[in-house]
């Protein structure tokens, strides 16, 4: 068995023993990425002498008999939006081509405080607005089960890369399911907590009101490892939560008794795929299997969930992207070009004697906002921005954006309502699995309803996670979501392990990665 | 006949709270600083960074929004003003919109020369809100590149509305100094205008007596205000061209967009702006990196109870319990707490508020205004004034001589007994002081003569003489004691 197979729990007791060293596990991964991230392109920078020099250092501090961090000598994977001080992070826009943040996020500065190895940083859809990563202004990156298809987004990056055991451990970002869906059509676990759990200071906000950070890993237990790390308390978000992380990878090992889970009607509807619902009801036969009660539960206004999503993230979205106007942050277009532009144009204007365009004529500050903003940004966070924009604009904001915030308390009560009678809601993370890549790149609506699951947890700020449960026809993974309460991390996490413990599908691999050939020189000493 | 005409003046001050660390981060406040060196990623803006709300700025925008009777909401929460200006680095404010932390306050002015009769200007609202940079346009190197100072960016401010209320510009100034007084009085912010820690916009209009009844011209807004004169000289000249515009176009208020225009101090004129590089929609919508205020009436009744005198209530206290005329009582008032509370100790240690008062106002206010200097930099101290209204009062000092010993306890910083001696002042003894004017008046029979017939002002010859002997004897009781002798004579 070669190092990159290994769970990060085994990789990391591999550490603690002695079997293997941090540079031993970063130069296999780093191999690995090496081999086939040219294929999968999870990866937007990756900074082997850095993480090499890195995990030197653990190894060394190690030797010393130094107190280290929970993840010493780990690699980690990061998405490219949390900002890693004077290192690239990018959003996958051409407006942050050059950005090097002068500051560490705060879940960045947690993985360096518990002695992480930041491998590298994957690829996203720009700005994790997507559900493929198609919307990434650098480059495709392909679902590992099948190179045509993609790997969902916008955590793309992040899922692919746990899925091709390029990274063991990556960290990703869900505002509408970034984090679980695509951990769904990569056959990988993925967690987004409730919305508050984890630092946001340092993510570069799509929608600040959902933007949550979490987990990817292939096993549950690495995810409850990994979000042990980066949750807590951050007095830098004024939206924080203020309460005890528990001990996620101790206490998952606990099965959960007398559990009842939630089936809710809405979620079987038309548009969902029939080896998706077997694969689902399946899982459900699984925890029935397992002593849990079922109860059919109603999120009536759930089929409100996309529409409200369209109307709060991207109006959150047109603000929070303000700042990328050229003057401060952000590509700005070329000034000699731009001034030269702008005097053909009045030149024309003066020959044709119109003396009220030239008066309308842009200063060159507009031109410059106009020119560095249409240059920097891809056309569907155009799209975003503009549906937000007019989302609050006055006369239209009482209709959209207020009655999107009442519907969405709605969604909220549906929830607490539910979870009076269950612990946990099971159904799918998506009607399909993966698509074809360029499937539907003309059909922006299609593309929204992706995220028909899992937007509500977002909206409602609860937890959710994904974990597989089936493999299609067409050999691609399915996912099973669980959603909990507020701050029940504890509970979905036990109660996924559980699914996991009695099913094989975690241990599932892509067809394709059998076939590449595994770094000879890293092979596992207890073999 | 002519149309008269009532102005209309609403006003819109921006006061800039006297917190060390800005509304949202941990940068300093500090005016005069080298550009951008007092930053940090968040009052920049950086993508990715959060506010987290600076919990004393709020306290002092409920301490004066409850010292403006203003009511104070449960719950209050962030807004994001949105519109794009190269000094304003995220592309929107963080203000209050719709929910504001105060609102449905009043301010009492008055006029010290009765001008005016007393009136309650209405607040509208009073809200918190951060500074933008500063824009510093190059004009001189030709290029016409602009440069951009964050130092500013955060900084917090509370913007404080009134309602119309106001019908001229003295009622405009008048409104303006009692709210810096208080401002001042509750140490909420220092006011500086020139260092831009107060800033006034103003909204003015017309209404205009016509045969069809009264009619409202368009509200213009005033900016560049940058002093109280500014802000008379600007509603004054402004008055004047609106109702110029309205004898020529006869536009009535709704009939064209608000106008904002710019005061040029020095042509004395107010200016067409061009518009922002916005428009009037500024897409507000909750702050959702933030969390609102929530403020029970507890917290309120606290801030109420823990407020300090004001200076209403402070002038109201001078005339009624220390017997000031209201004119004193505002002169002191007006000064500032420092100055009163000096007035205060001297009252205290001699009992005579009076005489305290005058020295105050007579000659400590007028060294002060001289030499540009503070109260608390002023050479005598109140226990120091207090020795001389006593000396006075005990008699140790001669009236005439007061001033002399003044100056020289400021000039020295001396106290009263020790000025007394270096002045070689001296009590002169009843006995004494008998045989001096009798020895006057024998060397002087005609005035004797006058005094007895009823001119009693001929003994005024004999005060210079008897000064001339003895520079300590009392004026007054040398005119007494004279009268006395002569007339039993």
């Amino acid at each position: 068995m070669s190092l990159v197979e290994h769970s990060a729990c085994e990789l990391l007791e591999l550490l603690a023993k002695g079997d293997a060293t941090s540079v031993e596990i970063t130069r296999a991964y780093l191999d690995r990425i090496e081999a086939h991230d040219k294929q999968i392109g999870a990866f937007l920078h990756v900074d082997a002498d850095a993480a090499l020099k890195q995990a030197a250092e653990v190894d060394r501090r190690r030797q010393a008999g130094e107190a280290l961090g929970k993840l010493a000598g780990m690699p980690v994977a990061v998405k490219d939006l949390l900002c890693d001080r004077d290192a690239p992070t990018t959003c996958a826009s051409q407006m942050l081509k050059a950005f090097r943040p002068p500051y560490d996020s705060t879940v960045v500065a947690k993985l360096k405080a518990a002695d992480a190895v930041l491998i590298g940083r994957t690829n996203m859809d720009e700005f994790a607005m997507g559900g493929s990563t198609e919307n990434s202004s650098f480059q495709l990156t392909r679902n590992p089960w099948d190179h045509d298809r993609v790997p969902g987004g916008s955590s793309g990056g992040a899922a692919a890369c746990v899925a091709a055991d390029m990274a063991p451990l990556s960290v990703g970002t869900d505002t509408g399911g970034s984090i679980r869906q695509p951990a769904g059509l990569c056959g990988v676990v993925g967690l987004k907590p409730t919305y508050g759990r984890v630092s946001r200071f340092g993510l570069v906000a799509f929608a600040s009101s959902l933007d949550q950070v979490g987990p990817l890993a292939r096993s549950t237990k690495d995810a409850a490892l990994l979000l042990e790390v980066l949750a807590g308390h951050d007095p830098q978000d004024a939206t924080s939560l203020d309460t005890e992380v528990p001990q996620y990878s101790t206490s998952i090992d606990r099965p959960l008794e007398g559990l009842r889970l939630g089936v809710v009607r809405e979620h079987f509807a038309e548009g969902l795929d029939g080896e998706v619902e077997t694969a689902v009801r399946d899982a459900i036969g699984v925890y029935q299997s397992l002593g849990a009660t079922v109860k059919e539960i109603s999120l009536p206004h759930s089929k409100y969930a996309v529409a409200t999503y369209y109307v709060i993230a991207p109006s959150e979205a047109s603000s929070n992207l303000a700042r990328f106007d050229g003057v401060h942050y952000g590509h700005r277009t070329d000034r000699a070009a731009l001034l030269e532009e702008l005097a053909a144009e009045r030149k024309q204007l003066e020959a044709a004697g119109d003396q009220a365009a030239i008066d309308a004529l842009d200063s060159s500050l507009v031109r410059m906002y106009r020119k560095s903003r249409a240059e920097g940004f891809g056309s569907e966070v155009k799209r975003r921005i503009m549906l937000g924009a007019y989302a609050l604009s006055a006369g239209y904001y009482d209709a959209y954006y207020l009655k999107a915030l009442k519907v969405r308390r709605l969604i909220r009560q549906d929830f607490d309502a539910a979870f009076e009678e269950v612990d946990l809601i099971a159904g799918p993370v998506t009607a399909q699995p993966a698509f074809k890549i360029g499937e539907m790149a003309d059909d922006p609506l299609a593309m929204y309803l992706v995220d028909l699951y899992t937007v509500s947890a977002n909206l409602a700020g609860l937890p959710g996670i994904s974990v597989p449960c089936g493999i299609s026809s067409t050999g691609l993974p399915i996912g099973l979501q669980l959603q909990a309460r507020p701050l029940a991390e504890e509970t979905l996490l036990r109660g996924a392990h559980m699914f996991e413990q009695a099913t094989d599908w975690s241990n599932g691999r892509p067809p394709a990665q059998k076939k590449l050939r595994l770094p000879a020189n890293h092979a596992n000493k207890r073999e | 006949m002519p149309n008269s005409y009532t102005t209309i003046i609403g006003l819109e001050v921006h006061v800039q709270l006297a917190t060390d660390s800005k509304l949202f981060c941990g940068c300093s406040t500090q005016f005069g600083a080298e550009p951008n060196t007092q930053t940090c990623p968040v009052c920049i803006g950086m993508p990715g960074s959060l506010p987290v709300m600076n919990r004393l700025a709020y306290d002092l925008s409920l301490k004066t929004a409850v010292a403006l009777n203003c009511e104070i909401p449960e719950f209050t929460k962030w807004d994001r003003k949105q519109y794009y200006y190269p000094d304003l680095p995220k592309g929107y404010q963080i203000s209050q919109f719709d929910l504001p932390m105060s609102a449905s306050g009043y301010l009492e002015i008055h006029d010290e020369k009765d001008r005016f009769e007393p009136k309650r200007i209405r607040i509208t609202r009073a809200h918190l809100e951060e500074d933008a940079g500063k824009s510093v346009h190059d004009e001189q190197s030709g290029t016409a590149d602009s440069e951009i100072d964050l130092n500013r960016t955060g900084t917090p401010l509370l913007e404080i509305v009134s309602e119309p209320d106001m019908r001229s510009s003295d009622e405009a100034r008048a409104y303006l100094s009692e709210l810096k007084l208080l401002l001042t009085y509750l140490g909420v912010s220092d006011c500086n205008m020139q260092e831009g820690s107060l800033r006034v916009d103003a909204n003015v209009n017309l209404h205009i007596d016509t045969d069809d009844g009264k009619i409202a011209t368009p509200i213009v807004e005033i900016k560049n205000l940058n002093s109280f004169r500014a802000v008379e000289r600007a509603i004054d000249y402004e008055a004047g061209r609106q109702f110029g515009i309205w004898q020529e176009t006869g536009q009535k208020l709704g009939e064209s967009p608000k106008q904002t225009r710019g005061w040029d101090d020095t042509a004395g004129i107010t200016r067409g702006q061009r518009s922002k590089e916005e428009s009037s929609d500024y897409r507000y919508f909750p702050d959702p990196d933030l969390v609102p205020i929530i403020v029970t009436p507890g917290q309120v009744q606290e801030v109420k109870d823990s407020l300090i005198e004001l200076p209403a209530d402070l002038r109201l206290r001078l005339t009624n319990e220390l017997g000031l005329s209201a004119y004193d009582a505002e002169v002191l008032v007006n000064q500032g707490r420092e100055v009163v509370d000096y007035f205060l100790k001297v009252v205290e240690l001699c009992n005579d508020a009076k005489a305290a008062c005058n020295w105050v106002t007579q000659e400590i206010l007028r060294v002060l205004k001289e030499r540009e200097i503070t109260i608390g930099e002023f050479s005598i101290t109140a226990v120091g004034l207090a020795g001389l209204v006593q000396a006075i009062a005990e008699k140790k000092l001669p009236k005439t001589r007061a001033k002399d010993a003044f100056e020289l306890m400021m000039a020295e910083g001396i106290d009263i007994a020790n000025a007394i001696e270096r002045l070689g002042i001296e009590q002169v003894d009843e006995s004494e002081l008998e045989s001096l004017c009798q020895e006057l008046l024998d060397a002087n029979p005609k005035i004797v003569a006058d005094v007895q017939s009823g001119k009693h002002q001929a003994v005024g010859a004999l005060i210079g003489q008897a000064k001339k002997k003895n520079p300590n004897v009392d004026p007054g009781r040398v005119r007494e004691i004279c009268l006395k002798l002569a007339q039993q004579g």
